[in-house]
């Protein structure tokens, strides 16, 4: 079993964020990882995407250029430049909420999710990055949620216990959307 | 029988100096190593010598040495006293070396307050290569690049070390002296003693700018380019103390 | 231990600390920010010292300084960063100092960019410095494999007193993988009988120094260092070949560039086409030896890099003439996909049709 996953968005959608749990979460149940972020010059704002890959082998080229397996874009511009790097009958995840616009391709599984308003409606809109994952973990059962849940501390510290339940709530949400 | 009445100091080598005669390297090293010897560091001693006419001093010093790259002396006393902190860490440099290709180094160690003592002769000229212009060149001497004297059009004036560094805080001493006469070579001796004891103490960088003669490129007999650098020199390098850690309050 | 997911700048820290490096001089530059940055924080709980130079130069001055003085020294940098501190290297070599030093490459020349790139492989195996020197080269692909060489490296600093360079790029630098920290296999080391300590009158002084004005004293201590070299080349060489014995065609890759490779061998032998893999680990020893094994019948070479073609210089000369040897590459901050390298390689069977 392998994903290969493109997580994008501007800054401050918690691309990076979802794309570290993802990452974590494989390792917590043995599995070989990557997280490989894009760099820019600027500090703040502009766009923000990583390459993630979980893997029940050794993992090759870390980078993603036509063979993601899932795209998952929080923005319009995240859209506009990965589509086309998703492999056939890869599966895209749009944030509907901010992107009113359709997929272009035709060999491809899309999924639009409200995200920003599911995450709204649980009390935190900060929270679309998680119902986006929940989503996408639904769709692929490359991990557990359980494990990106145990993976939430490692990677955000031990202070951020308290924002667990709400983070399993916009999981299990973004799952919902998916389901049916 | 017969009584000494001058013995040379244990800090230097029975090497025979390699410098031109009249040069006053040798007075400095002399001053230097009977410092080391008087205040009991010389077996503590880690000397950085540079490139330049003193590039083979670590033959003349009988302390542990590092050889530097051009300029770098500063930078390699700072990664030596790191390790080492209880050592006593000192640089000589030319004014080739510190005042020009080595100015980032020296100030940054000044910056720093890095607990180093730098003895920094300054001769006006590049020796080593063959008299050519250095930044403490003075305004109309001539060189082998400054053929018909520097001018301040086109080379600026001479660069006044030991001012430029006394306005950094972590320089916690600094002195200008010079080896021209017998009185001079005394208060040089008394200055560079300080400067060592100012990292003894552990107050911060230290350094010694002291006036030097070069009489083969200034092209001088020895006694000319005493009596030369006395009424060059001194006008523009004025001597006397800029920074002193025991009136700091 | 158990595994943990860490970015490459800071895992080479991890295992440049647990190696017992007390020591680091370093400049910020862009894409390594992350390994002085770690260092700051970590150095000083174990009484170590990191200090921010003025420059590389002055980075590299510091390292020259420390390592002379017994201290287990590193510094890193990436590419504009690396062109400063060749004096230094050299003066390090020249003096046979032990450090270890980590460039992160990015695309070049000039300012480049900061992407990752491999454009730095002649600076890296000829030397940037001047003199007759060299100074071994490892290029890890993977993070654990970064952290387990960083782990031997000081020792191998240490035996042979000579720089260690440790070669990765952006992406490796940037990326996050899980690692495990393996415990340190204590090596018998020489002992440092000639860093200045001071005399402490008691003994001849140790002299750390690279000048030697009398032409016959230079050209011995010439001949010394290539013995030296000589001695790495036959004990330190380290390399990775897969189905090179019966390839059509042999892929030569290193680092991050090497995975790629594989994605693409991969994709080919779903079509039935056989491909081989040199992946130097050692950079210089460069693994001749490896071009040994290679099926005497293969239609050809096919080195790719990150950059306009550098390391095929020498796998030109490893394969002496007996392959022909192509380059696929791609440079300025872009990276080789897979599917470059498969219509690389399917030209080369293709023209020996």
């Amino acid at each position: 079993m392998i994903e290969k996953v493109i997580v994008a968005g501007f800054g401050g959608q918690g691309v990076m964020a979802i794309g570290k749990l993802l990452a974590y979460a494989g390792m917590l149940e043995d599995k070989q990882v990557s997280w490989l972020p894009s760099y820019g010059p600027e500090m703040r704002g502009g766009t923000a995407n990583c390459d993630v890959i979980v893997s029940d082998k050794l993992i090759g080229s870390p980078v993603l250029t036509d063979d993601a397996t899932a795209v998952i874009v929080m923005n319009l511009p995240s859209m506009d430049k990965f589509e086309s790097h998703l492999a056939k009958e890869g599966k895209l995840i749009v944030n509907k909420s901010l992107i009113h616009k359709k997929a272009t391709r035709d060999d491809i599984g899309v999924y639009y999710i409200d995200a920003n308003e599911i995450a709204a409606e649980i009390g935190n809109p900060k929270a679309a990055n998680m119902v986006m994952l929940g989503a996408f973990l639904e769709l692929t059962s490359i991990v557990k949620p359980e494990s990106v849940l145990e993976a939430f501390t490692k990677v955000f510290g031990e202070d951020k216990a308290k924002f667990i339940p709400l983070n399993a709530k916009a999981l299990e949400k973004g799952a919902e959307a998916v389901k049916n | 029988m017969a009584t000494m009445v001058y013995e040379k100091t244990k800090a230097l080598s029975d090497t025979q100096f390699h410098y031109c005669p009249g040069c006053t390297h040798g007075v400095i090293h002399k001053l230097v190593g009977e410092v080391l010897v008087e205040l009991g560091i010389l077996g503590d001693a880690i000397g950085v010598v540079p490139v330049g006419c003193s590039a083979l001093a670590y033959k003349y010093l009988t302390c542990d040495t590092h050889q530097a790259a051009h300029g770098r002396a500063p930078a390699v006393a700072t990664g030596i006293k790191r390790v080492s902190p209880e050592n006593i860490v000192f640089t000589y440099q030319g004014d080739g070396d510190l005042a020009s290709i080595g100015t980032a180094e020296i100030v940054h160690v000044a910056h720093r307050g890095e607990k180093i003592t730098t003895i920094f002769v300054n001769n006006a000229i590049y020796g080593m290569t063959g008299g050519q212009m250095a930044p403490t060149t003075l305004i109309g001497q001539k060189s082998t690049t400054s053929p018909e004297g520097r001018t301040e059009e086109h080379s600026g004036k001479p660069l006044k070390v030991a001012e430029m560094l006394a306005t950094i805080d972590g320089a916690k001493f600094v002195e200008r002296v010079s080896v021209h006469n017998p009185a001079a070579v005394r208060k040089a001796k008394r200055a560079i003693k300080k400067a060592f004891q100012c990292q003894i103490e552990g107050k911060g960088f230290a350094i010694v700018e002291v006036l030097s003669t070069c009489p083969t490129n200034w092209g001088l007999t020895p006694v000319n380019a005493l009596n030369w650098l006395e009424e060059n020199m001194i006008p523009y390098f004025p001597l006397g103390n800029l920074r002193d850690f025991e009136e700091a309050k | 231990m158990a595994k943990v997911l860490m970015k490459g700048n800071e895992a080479v820290c991890e295992a440049a600390i647990r190696a017992g490096c007390r020591y680091f001089f370093g400049y910020p530059i862009t894409p390594q920010n992350e390994v002085p940055e770690y260092m700051s924080e970590k150095l000083p709980k174990v009484g170590g010292v990191f200090l921010q130079a003025e420059s590389e130069v002055a980075a590299i001055n510091m390292v020259y300084g420390a390592a002379g003085a017994g201290g287990r020294v590193m510094t890193s940098s990436s590419s504009p960063g690396m062109a400063l501190k060749q004096e230094g290297i050299s003066y390090i070599a020249g003096a046979e100092l032990p450090c270890v030093i980590v460039n992160m490459m990015r695309g070049g020349p000039g300012l480049g960019s900061i992407q990752p790139g491999q454009a730095d492989y002649f600076q890296a195996t000829r030397g940037g410095g001047n003199g007759d020197y060299r100074h071994i080269v490892y290029a890890p692909a993977s993070i654990q494999e970064m952290v387990d060489i960083l782990m031997e490296s000081f020792d191998i600093a240490d035996i042979y007193r000579i720089p260690v360079l440790v070669l990765g790029d952006g992406m490796i630098g940037q990326m996050m993988e899980a690692v495990e920290f393996k415990e340190a296999i204590p090596k018998e080391l020489p002992e440092k009988d000639w860093i200045t300590t001071g005399t402490k009158e008691k003994r001849k002084p140790n002299v750390i120094n690279s000048l030697y004005l009398e032409p016959e004293l230079l050209y011995e201590h010439n001949l010394k260092l290539e013995a030296k070299h000589r001695l790495i080349e036959e004990n330190e060489v380290r390399y990775e070949a897969t189905g090179v014995e019966d390839a059509e065609v042999v892929c030569v890759a290193y680092g991050t560039t090497a995975r790629v490779v594989k994605n693409a061998m991969e994709e080919l032998e779903k079509e039935g086409i056989k491909v081989g893999l040199i992946r130097p680990i050692t950079l210089w020893p460069f693994p001749n030896e490896a071009f040994d094994k290679i099926n005497p019948k293969a239609k050809g070479l096919l080195t790719v890099e990150m950059s306009m073609g550098q390391m095929i210089d020498d796998v030109k000369i490893a394969s002496n003439g007996r392959w022909t040897t192509d380059f696929h590459g791609k440079s300025g901050g872009l990276v080789p996909s897979p599917a470059g390298v498969i219509d690389a390689v399917k030209k080369i069977i293709g023209g020996g049709k």
